[in-house]
């Protein structure tokens, strides 16, 4: 960790958002993970993204599980509530703070461990239900806190580093979601905040479950010869599929600029999301296709990278339970107390 | 000579196979002519096949816990006829299905058989295979009104209730209720000398099942969000919620609704959507039983080191494991009070009655959001899942909900510092603030890990002990919010009293007034809540020796007596019941008689004033 606190000073030439606000305004405490963690630069993307976005700071919820990436949600954010609650069962708390405010923007931090092992449940549950919020995985494939153990998500016959090979098949997150109906899925690398931060926006955007698995190489016991989630392995075997832009709604959406097709998304706050494929054959609206892609590039070693899959008509968790607008956690005794006159033909009915 | 309005009938069924309607409409019949019952589905953990019974104790006094001894036994069950002849007393009665000779051998007696051929009967006048089946239960409740003097028009009104919109149905369920009282009227001896009249011991009281009455509590304490996952017997809470929840909290314009309910994956989700949703500031409660309280565990000590509150029916079954998962218990006690790991204490109200589960839930709903903190509502399979008895449900339309100590946007903006865990008010209970309140103020970090006042992570000793220091304050606190003890002493006291809680409040009355004929008085104390309030301590106190009624084999009650209120373990004597059973007013009335007996304790008509 550093013992350098940032003064709380803005440069004068801080860019400023909508709100008048700096990225500044956006950022946590000092973290106390290893220098050079990947998940410090997930948070700089979610701080930078945030602020872009130009989302009231404080109307955010941080909820995260335990481990290296759920101590995070400190780092960013500072004026959100954020809740560091239990290993693996990030996504029920999420869940339930989703139901009680439908109109605070959810992001949910988990690691591999605490989403691909001991929270595997919760999290099969979440894509199924379409909390909307935006879940980020730091994936750097090993327990950092316990110091260097394997996690469920690491390639079979990839290194520890005490040279230990792993024995047992990975899980593979992007392809969990895919199958069970994640309506915005992607895959990033910490080290690409260029494409991190427009896929963080978008998924913030996203009405229903956005997730994003960020490859996020751990420096202290993953980052080695060996690692299939270190940074230089990573770099070496990145296949980009699609690239996502994204244009502000007051912003006029200008001409092709990029090679080969483009694709412009509406969001729901009337902002764009611009999609630019780079692999010829690939189709971001095609969940089976989308599924069978990225095990295929698996096989080849390959590790694939950008928006993998969108549904930009999914509806959320409270589309599908028909709740009021209002936010539940402001409906009062008139709304929701029948009244004794109310019980007069309740008793009647049990006489 | 004739007994009226005093008698145990069972019903032994095939599960499965339509009873608990018939046998419902039975004993929902006696309860409309004014005669007061306790009714009990025995039933197995099985979908269709196993045997299930369902008793009905009629009783004039208002006695409803259960009975051994059976007056009248309706025998349907082949599987367990034996057993069901040998329940019934000496010169009890036994209704069967005589269209089949019976074994011989089972034949008591001392017993009046009463021969009903019910297939028989049918056989002619359905050709459905199916209505022929399913009315068999109707025919036995149509020969019963005539042998023991039910109304018949109770009986008919009820099923043209029951299928009101469905006429098609009504015609032959009444007929079928025709052919068994009319074969009674031909050939049998009506009224047997055990029978029904009309009474007005009921009053206006109401016949529902606890977990009714405790759903209908949190839709009127203004719960928004329940997540739950099934397990008996608490299932019906849920879903009983939701019934309500859609009645009334679907708003007329836009059929939107003001509830959300979510069906978990398992337990630990269901009280982490209940945990997430209170941290963001909605009323959210769970229900379940005692495997889904142990998997739980976690999440309640986060809740409680974190200080969130949370509501959680727990709807006690037979432990330990998996039990007797269709069998009641007050088994899940200590590790309801003690729940998690670490030094932890939860609040827990204990209701007896569906009016105590309904005020209950409300309240639960409040005290939780006071304290910061799980509260968890004892309530037992016995309670929860059979129509018991009970005064009416009541809801003051003055009550407004305590959310407890929130700060808001103008809160925040008048004070100078916000600190999530500072105790301002010297009662252990902070301040907190609901995400996205205000822009710049209140925001705080929540976790299970240690920290100061103003929710930093730390580790050290003085602030860590400090903290835990105002939690046992805040467990103080907590003692002058719960529901106080239902305590009758006489003047001047007795010597000895007794201690029960929970359902063992059915058999207590009829306890008390069968040790008075062996010279046994007691004054008594139903504890409704932990913590426990300093008149339950004195209580104890003030008399020489305490009986403590349990449905547990460990007198977990004791136990957390003994252990929070530094009892003298030598002055409570334990007095438990574990069968699975609803404890019966013979089995407390001979353990405490034999101990009289045993230690030569003078009987109260013995002892000079």
């Amino acid at each position: 960790m550093t013992f350098v606190t940032k003064p709380r000073v803005h440069h004068p030439q801080l860019k400023v958002n909508d709100l008048g606000l700096t990225r500044r305004d956006y950022e946590g405490s000092v973290s106390t993970l290893c220098a050079g963690c990947g998940h410090d630069s997930v948070s700089a993307a979610i701080v930078q993204a945030c602020a872009e976005l130009s989302i009231p700071p404080h109307r955010f919820t941080k909820i995260s599980g335990i481990g290296c990436s759920s101590k995070t949600p400190t780092y960013f954010l500072g004026k959100s509530h954020g809740f560091n609650s239990v290993h693996g069962r990030m996504p029920s708390v999420a869940t339930g703070a989703n139901l009680a405010n439908k109109d605070l923007y959810c992001i949910g931090i988990s690691g591999d461990g605490d989403t691909a092992s001991i929270g595997m449940g919760q999290f099969a549950h979440i894509v199924r239900r379409r909390i909307n919020m935006c879940y980020i995985v730091d994936n750097n494939g090993t327990y950092g806190l316990t110091k260097g153990q394997f996690s469920a998500t690491n390639d079979k016959g990839s290194t520890s580093k005490k040279g230990a090979p792993n024995l047992y098949e990975p899980i593979d997150l992007v392809s969990i979601a895919l199958q069970l109906g994640a309506t915005f899925v992607g895959r990033s690398f910490s080290g690409d905040k260029g494409q991190l931060v427009p896929l963080i926006k978008a998924a913030l955007l996203h009405k229903g479950f956005a997730f994003i698995d960020v490859i996020s190489p751990c420096v202290a016991f993953n980052n080695h010869k060996g690692s299939t989630k270190s940074y230089d392995y990573v770099r070496d075997h990145r296949g980009d599929v699609v690239a996502a832009d994204f244009v502000p709604p007051h912003e006029e959406i200008v001409a092709d600029y990029a090679p080969g097709t483009r694709e412009d998304v509406a969001m729901p706050d009337g902002s764009t999301l611009r999609l630019r494929k780079l692999a010829d054959d690939y189709d971001p609206h095609d969940r089976v296709g989308a599924l069978a892609y990225v095990q295929r590039k698996q096989d080849e070693g390959e590790v694939v990278t950008g928006l993998l899959y969108l549904d930009a008509n999914a509806s959320d968790c409270h589309a599908i339970l028909e709740t009021v607008d209002t936010p539940l956690n402001e409906l009062g005794e008139v709304d929701l107390c029948p009244g004794n006159a109310a019980l007069k033909p309740i008793n009647a009915s049990f006489r | 000579m004739t007994r009226y309005n005093d008698f145990v009938i069972k019903f032994a069924n095939v599960n499965g196979s339509g009873s608990a309607s018939a046998n419902g409409m039975f004993a929902k019949a006696v309860f409309r002519m004014g005669v007061p019952v306790g009714t009990r589905n025995i039933f197995p953990s099985n979908i269709q096949g196993l045997p299930t019974w369902f008793e009905v104790r009629v009783s004039e006094a208002g006695y409803l816990g259960r009975r051994d001894g059976v007056d009248i036994m309706v025998a349907m069950n082949a599987e367990t006829y034996a057993e069901d002849v040998a329940s019934l007393v000496s010169g009890g009665y036994l209704l069967y299905d005589s269209s089949r000779p019976r074994p011989r051998e089972l034949a008591r007696n001392d017993v009046v058989d009463i021969g009903v051929p019910i297939s028989t009967l049918l056989l002619s006048e359905f050709q459905d295979p199916k209505q022929r089946q399913l009315f068999k239960n109707i025919v036995y409740v149509g020969a019963l009104s005539a042998l023991i003097n039910i109304d018949f028009d109770v009986l008919t009104g009820m099923v043209s209730e029951q299928y009101k919109g469905k006429d098609a149905l009504i015609k032959p369920n009444v007929h079928a209720l025709e052919i068994g009282r009319n074969f009674a009227l031909d050939y049998l001896d009506n009224p047997l000398p055990v029978q029904l009249r009309r009474s007005n011991a009921v009053g206006d009281r109401i016949m529902i099942e606890g977990n009714t009455a405790s759903a209908l509590g949190a839709v009127y304490g203004g719960a928004t969000v329940c997540a739950w996952y099934p397990i008996t017997p608490s299932t019906s809470v849920a879903e009983s919620f939701e019934r309500y929840a859609n009645r009334f909290r679907t708003d007329k314009e836009s059929g939107k609704k003001k509830f959300a309910i979510m069906q978990a994956e398992d337990e630990l989700a269901a009280i982490g959507m209940v945990i997430g949703a209170a941290w963001n500031g909605a009323r959210a409660f769970t229900a379940t039983s005692g495997p889904g309280l142990s998997l739980m565990g976690e999440f309640l000590g986060l809740a409680y080191f974190a200080e969130i509150p949370a509501v959680l029916i727990d709807v006690q079954r037979a432990g330990p494991s998996t039990g007797m998962p269709t069998r009641t218990q007050q088994a899940d006690l200590m590790s309801a009070v003690y729940a998690s790991h670490g030094d932890t204490k939860h609040v827990v109200l204990i209701p007896s009655s569906p009016k105590e589960c309904f005020d209950f839930s409300a309240d639960a709903l409040d005290i939780a959001d006071r304290l910061q903190t799980p509260v968890i509502i004892m309530s037992d399979l016995e309670l929860g899942m059979n129509e018991v008895m009970s005064d009416p449900l009541v809801w003051d339309d003055a009550r407004k909900y305590d959310r407890g100590k929130v700060y808001h946007a103008d809160d925040l903006d008048r004070i100078e510092k916000f600190g999530r865990y500072v105790d301002v008010d010297g009662d252990g209970i902070g301040y907190r603030t609901y995400p996205g309140a205000h822009p710049s103020k209140g925001s705080f970090f929540t976790r299970g890990t240690s920290r100061d006042e103003y929710a930093r992570y730390t580790e050290d000793p003085e602030i860590y002990t400090e903290n835990m220091d105002r939690l046992l304050l805040k467990w103080k606190t907590a003692k002058t919010l719960v529901p106080k003890p239902d305590i009758h002493e006489s003047t001047p006291r007795r010597p000895y009293g007794v201690l029960y809680y929970g359902t063992t409040q059915m058999p207590m009355q009829e306890s008390l007034d069968l040790l008075a004929t062996d010279g046994i008085h007691l004054d008594t104390l139903r504890i409704r809540a932990v913590p426990f309030t300093d008149s339950v301590l004195e209580f104890i106190d003030n008399h020489e020796l305490v009986f403590i009624v349990e449905q547990n084999r460990d007198a977990q009650m004791r136990m957390i007596l003994v252990n929070e209120g530094n009892i003298d373990p030598a002055k409570v004597v334990p007095v438990c019941y574990y069968g699975g059973l609803s404890i019966a007013a013979e089995f407390i009335r001979g353990e405490i008689s034999r101990y009289f007996a045993t230690n030569k304790l003078a009987r109260i008509s013995e002892v000079k004033r």
